[in-house]
């Protein structure tokens, strides 16, 4: 049990240090919301630096273009990149997260060498086609039907909560192959190009008033059968495949992130009198030890992955469940600290505030990693 | 960096559980609750003697002192499996003393702290000694509501001075005691899942009811981000991690022990069931050596000083 780094892994963050001081200061200003352009050019223009510093597909294995770095690099990597406030993965982490991953993991020499360098070298976005409106946490009871005709599948059907599907090259998209066998099965994974007659995307407002997803709706879209990962009605192993790579270190950046803002608080506090209050000073203190257990959480879940042989730990439900709710409670009181100032949207925070209310419900919504937690770590039977 | 407990740590663990579990199982914590009650005393002194002799007391002795040579991680490992075991006595005040108080490194001795706010001292009609107090002052036995945690009430000799006492070690003390409150945290899940899944109503075992299922999902987020903070902290040796480690180890092993009551239902609110054991223990550590008040306050302060 130890929280040392090695001198190869102090080295790795010095030379990464260094590096950031220099990129970031040439970076270009950080497009609105709302300027989905301007976001996508942004995203991948900072990938494309980090291909070029060789910091590309970090965590991705070295046979898929990645640097096979170790978990513990990986967290080196987002904690100083959140540190140096670096852009966050933006458009392009369907792609780096999910899709690429999925693709290295099950994808044939063709479909790897057509899709992960693209991905690492910031030319292509890729979007996530699993939800759907009437399957959200049920996710295997989607719709959108693949008929087979020739060598390509027929889709029809629509997706929701599609994160950057405005501005993406691909989607992966889960669709049923065979309506007749049961729901798990039957469903297929496949790489849909964005542009392909008969997608539309319609941009859905969040209740933070930007179109931070869409609804993508699909009528007789033709996709190669070449296109499909994973054999046919096997997709929803693969689908597994791709989930367990969403979790683990997903929130590093944003842990660090977290603890900051407690620190930007707490001297807001002592500036405007309420650190006076102990009622709202105790809530801080217990919030900066919260966020502190949560971040060695986050080392001890990458320090298990990297014994485990860099595989997501399941783990990263426990971590989810804590830090969505840890990550609410903090805005929570910066209202309490910043009184009415916490009404005007202004406040670069007060869209923290309003996209935290996601993070009980993105990825698994806390309701269903309390099943998770509960049947496939604690053994609990399944339910009705 | 390697976040893990290590091959060496591991094997403790497995031979502290091992002794404990053949020592002091559910026979003999029941009997002990009862002898507790008719004769208000709760430490066996035979017990005590043979946890010395496993090391559990000099645990982090240098071998030259006779100790075992061990650190911290270790002793929240032992401290954790203690209080999962609900092993009674002043386990913490006694390991503190090691080296310090003749005897209590070899479990002869029995040594308690003033550890509590206030004027109770816990199991101060069985020590030989209070840590860092010249003399054992005289008491008057309160009804405690912990069984296993007989309290007195005394005199303090002099307010600061009482404070002196333990001063010296409240971070150390804070941090084994939340390990303790982890052990127990622990011990309520699987207490917990176990009834879940035997306990059957409405034809199906309670533990496939979504609300029984999240209570005790909960229960094990709670368990496991303090038990990685205590962890963490012993790592450290960080007087702020040791706090907030005590802060999240309290709440987890008070809110487990009352949810799992919870899930046991009518059976949880009897004498029988060893829930209300595990829940008034977290009541008693949760205000020894460092209340959650006084942590949020150090941690605060720290948070200050870290956005400074």
């Amino acid at each position: 049990m130890d929280l040392a780094y090695t001198e190869e892994e102090q080295d790795f963050r010095a030379r990464l240090r260094e590096w950031l001081l220099k990129a970031l200061p040439e970076l270009p200003a950080r497009p609105s919301p709302d300027d989905w352009p301007g976001r996508r050019a942004y995203d991948l223009g900072w990938q494309r630096r980090l291909y070029e510093a060789g910091y590309a597909g970090l965590h991705w294995p070295v046979d898929a273009g990645g640097r096979g770095a170790t978990p513990t690099q990986h967290l080196i990597f987002l904690e100083e990149t959140e540190r140096a406030g670096a852009p966050y993965v933006g458009a392009n982490f369907v792609g780096l997260l999910h899709a690429g991953p999925t693709i290295a993991a099950e994808g044939t020499a063709g479909q790897r060498a057509r899709w992960l360098p693209p991905v690492l070298r910031g030319d292509e976005v890729w979007c996530q086609g699993f939800s759907e409106p009437d399957a959200g946490s049920d996710l295997a009871s989607l719709r959108t039907r693949a008929v087979r005709d020739g060598d390509d599948y027929v889709i029809t059907g629509s997706k929701i909560w599609t994160s950057h599907a405005e501005v993406a090259d691909w989607c992966e998209l889960l669709v049923r192959t065979d309506p007749e066998a049961p729901k798990h099965r039957g469903i297929s994974w496949l790489a849909m190009a964005m542009d392909a007659p008969g997608v539309t995307v319609r941009p859905l407002r969040t209740l933070a008033g930007s179109t931070e997803f869409a609804e993508v709706f699909l009528d007789e879209v033709r996709v190669p059968v070449g296109n499909r990962v994973g054999a046919e009605n096997d997709g929803w192993r693969v689908t597994m495949v791709t989930l367990s790579f969403e979790r683990g270190t997903a929130f590093v950046g944003e842990v660090v992130a977290c603890r900051r803002t407690l620190g930007e608080l707490a001297r807001t506090a002592r500036a405007n009198g309420r650190w006076d209050d102990p009622a709202l000073r105790r809530r801080l203190g217990r919030l900066y030890g919260e966020f502190g257990a949560l971040w060695r959480l986050t080392q001890w879940n990458v320090s298990e992955s990297e014994r485990s042989g860099g595989v997501p730990g399941i783990g990263g439900s426990v971590f989810k469940l804590a830090y969505s709710h840890a990550r609410q409670e903090l805005y929570d009181v910066a209202a309490e600290v910043l009184g009415a100032s916490s009404l005007s949207l202004d406040e670069e925070w007060v869209q923290s505030r309003l996209s935290s209310l996601s993070y009980t419900i993105a990825a698994g919504t806390s309701q269903i990693q309390r099943n998770i937690v509960a049947e496939r770590i604690l053994g609990l039977p399944k339910g009705r | 960096m390697d976040f893990q407990p290590t091959e060496d740590q591991r094997d403790l663990r497995a031979g502290v559980r091992g002794l404990l579990e053949g020592r002091y199982g559910r026979e003999a914590l029941r009997s002990a609750v009862d002898a507790a009650v008719d004769a208000g005393t709760a430490v066996d002194r035979g017990l005590w003697r043979e946890l010395g002799g496993a090391g559990f007391f000099a645990l982090r002795l240098p071998e030259s002192e006779g100790g075992v040579g061990l650190g911290l991680p270790e002793a929240v490992i032992v401290f954790e499996e203690a209080g999962r075991a609900l092993v009674p006595g002043p386990l913490v005040a006694t390991h503190l003393a090691a080296g310090v108080v003749p005897g209590a490194a070899a479990g002869t001795a029995v040594v308690t702290a003033f550890d509590l706010a206030g004027d109770l001292v816990a199991y101060l009609g069985e020590a030989d000694a209070v840590l860092g107090a010249a003399v054992l002052p005289v008491g008057e036995q309160v009804r405690a509501a912990d069984p296993l945690t007989p309290l007195h009430r005394v005199a303090r000799p002099g307010g600061a001075d009482a404070c002196a006492c333990v001063s010296a070690y409240v971070s150390e003390g804070a941090l084994l005691t939340a390990a303790l409150q982890v052990g127990s945290a622990l011990r309520t899940v699987e207490l917990a899942v176990r009834y879940a899944g035997e306990r059957e109503q409405f034809g199906q075992p309670i533990g496939a009811f979504q609300a029984v299922k999240h209570l005790c999902a909960q229960m094990l987020v709670r368990a496991e981000v303090a038990r990685t903070a205590v962890y963490a902290a012993a790592v450290t040796g960080d007087p702020g991690e040791a706090a907030g480690a005590k802060l999240l180890a309290d709440e987890a092993a008070v809110r487990n022990a009352r949810d799992c009551l919870q899930v046991h239902g009518g059976m949880g609110f009897t004498w029988e069931a060893d829930v209300h054991l595990h829940l008034k223990r977290a009541w008693v550590r949760a205000e020894q050596w460092r209340t959650a008040a006084e942590a949020e306050e150090l941690l605060a302060a720290e948070l200050l000083h870290s956005a400074g």
